[in-house]
């Protein structure tokens, strides 16, 4: 899933400068995330009002990085629309590209978008992709270290790590700890001797894709 | 490899050398490599110059050595994965070699958010064993990573790699030197050591596999100069392991900078004892003043 946050209201504030907004969320990612859902979009609404910022109205797409579906559902509010001087989208940024393709509006992205992540627990996300192109997760039994090592350290870890924990964030485990216990319960040590040659990258700047 | 570099002569001929290393000031005077590499002639075999250490920008490592050719003295690039692809550290590597540098020592980095510019994007395209492997393929076999061949001139470098026999698990650790090695490693700086217990039996481990012989491994001395130095070294500088009795020593004493200076005497002569020890390699982290009485009074060094 794709894991947002959402930005400081300080700065959505100074982006919306007292304009008329319509207000537009998005019924997965961004819901599951608590960003973007009904639930977020109406709150959002009530925060902006008492602002000053007036709504003219809000609408969640499903899902909203799917172009036909924005045209579809945006039309049965083009009358708000019209009304609008800035659209603002809670959803991810790939959603907020397709609105603002739909609409001739500005569009505001009111969330940042962090990563491909995992839902540990309801409220918590875990980093577990940064969509590198190719995929060799059965390299390191299945823990990234392209996207969980804030250093992509492809064989073993930078000499960092203080009892199993990730020398840049306290709170999360250094892959490499996790990769070295999965393989020694395994019995699978000897995989470490192998060098991990440097990435090929070159699938990362493929930038569509039609089957 | 045609040419040996005065380390690597040190190391296979004397069997054990000693390496300092100097950092590169915040600003563009020349000066200042030049007062420390003055100060520090005669001390070391070789001196390490740093690559933006703690992810702080400084001049640049290949400027440094430069600096320090010049004046006669041999220096090791330190190289860092942390802000170069590998276009730009292949094409590092024949530069510095161009400019006569024969020492390099292939790191991976301190993260960016730990220094002056925490929002800066890291590249870390390799990690440190892969940077050796591509150095080592560029010397022996002639061709860059992408198997294209080097023309004009293979570069000739002695080739190191960093070690913590502190982090965890120190299994690992090993597993970990073991690649550099068997990607091209020749000599090892470890992290600095004060946890004595702990970096002998990250010894025993490398002996057993044999790794001192395939490989020269200089042991890392820090003198601590005040509480303050102890106090970071402890809490704030990843991986590494000062223990409490040396950390109480340095806190209980009434002259701080003896104590840091007696200390680090012990460590030496403890540590250069210790079975498949090469050598030290010592960084004093801006109190490089010091160490020249440390290399005279410990007798390590003889010009
Ligand atoms: S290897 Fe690449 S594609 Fe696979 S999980 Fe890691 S970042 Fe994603
Ligand atoms: S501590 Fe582990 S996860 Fe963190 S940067 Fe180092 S190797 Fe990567």
């Amino acid at each position: 899933m794709i894991i947002t946050k959402q930005k400081e209201l300080k700065d959505l504030l100074n982006r919306l400068n007292d304009k008329s907004v319509f207000i537009v969320g998005c019924s997965e990612c961004a819901t599951v995330c608590h960003t973007g859902g009904e639930k977020e979009v109406l709150a959002m609404k009530d925060v902006l009002q008492k602002k000053g910022v007036n709504i003219v109205g809000w609408v969640v797409l499903d899902p909203a990085c799917n172009l036909n579906n924005d045209k579809r559902l945006l039309k049965k509010h083009i009358k708000e629309l019209d009304a609008a001087d800035k659209v603002l989208v809670l959803a991810c940024g790939s959603g907020v590209q397709t609105v603002s393709e739909v609409l001739d509006k500005e569009v505001i992205a009111g969330i940042d978008t962090l990563f491909l992540g995992e839902i540990k627990r309801v409220n918590e996300f875990e980093k577990r992709c940064v969509t590198c192109g190719v995929c060799e997760l059965d390299f390191f039994e299945d823990f990234c270290p392209v996207s969980r090592c804030p250093k992509s350290m492809l064989n073993g870890p930078c000499g960092g790590s203080v009892n199993g924990k990730c020398e840049v964030n306290k709170d999360m485990d250094c892959v490499w700890s996790e990769i070295f216990s999965h393989l020694k319960e395994k019995g699978r040590l000897h995989k470490l001797k192998c060098i991990v040659e440097p990435k090929d990258w070159s699938n990362s700047v493929c930038i569509d894709r039609r089957l | 490899m045609g040419y040996r570099s005065n380390l690597e002569k040190a190391l296979s001929e004397r069997g054990f050398a000693v390496t300092v290393e100097i950092g590169p000031p915040k600003g563009c005077d020349p000066a200042r490599i030049r007062e420390k590499g003055e100060m520090l002639r005669g001390c070391a075999d070789a001196f390490n110059v740093t690559d933006n250490q703690t992810a702080v920008v400084r001049m640049s490592s290949m400027a440094g050595c430069c600096i320090l050719l010049g004046m006669g003295l041999e220096p090791v690039m330190q190289m860092s994965c942390r802000d170069r692809n590998r276009i730009a550290l292949q094409s590092d590597v024949l530069g510095a070699d161009a400019m006569g540098i024969r020492n390099i020592l292939c790191v991976t980095g301190d993260h960016q958010c730990f220094g002056n510019h925490p929002g800066s994007k890291g590249v870390y395209d390799l990690d440190s064993v892969q940077l050796i492997k591509i150095i080592r393929d560029m010397r022996d076999k002639g061709v860059f990573q992408s198997g294209d061949e080097v023309s004009f001139g293979k570069p000739e470098f002695f080739i190191g790699a960093a070690a913590n026999p502190f982090s965890d698990p120190c299994e690992l650790m090993v597993d970990h030197l073991e690649k550099k090695v068997v990607a091209g490693a020749e000599f090892v700086q470890t992290q600095s050591v004060f946890n004595l217990d702990r970096f002998v039996s990250w010894m025993d481990e490398v002996c057993s596999r044999g790794l001192d012989k395939k490989v020269h491994i200089l042991a890392g001395v820090t003198p601590l100069k005040s509480l303050k130095m102890a106090e970071r070294m402890k809490f704030h500088v990843p991986g590494v392991d000062l223990p409490d009795d040396i950390f109480n020593r340095i806190k209980d004493s009434k002259d701080q900078m003896r104590e840091g200076y007696e200390i680090s005497l012990e460590l030496i002569e403890q540590v250069k004892k210790i079975r498949g020890v090469h050598g030290l390699h010592i960084t004093a982290l801006f109190w490089e003043s010091i160490i020249p009485s440390i290399v005279r009074e410990s007798g390590i060094y003889h010009m």
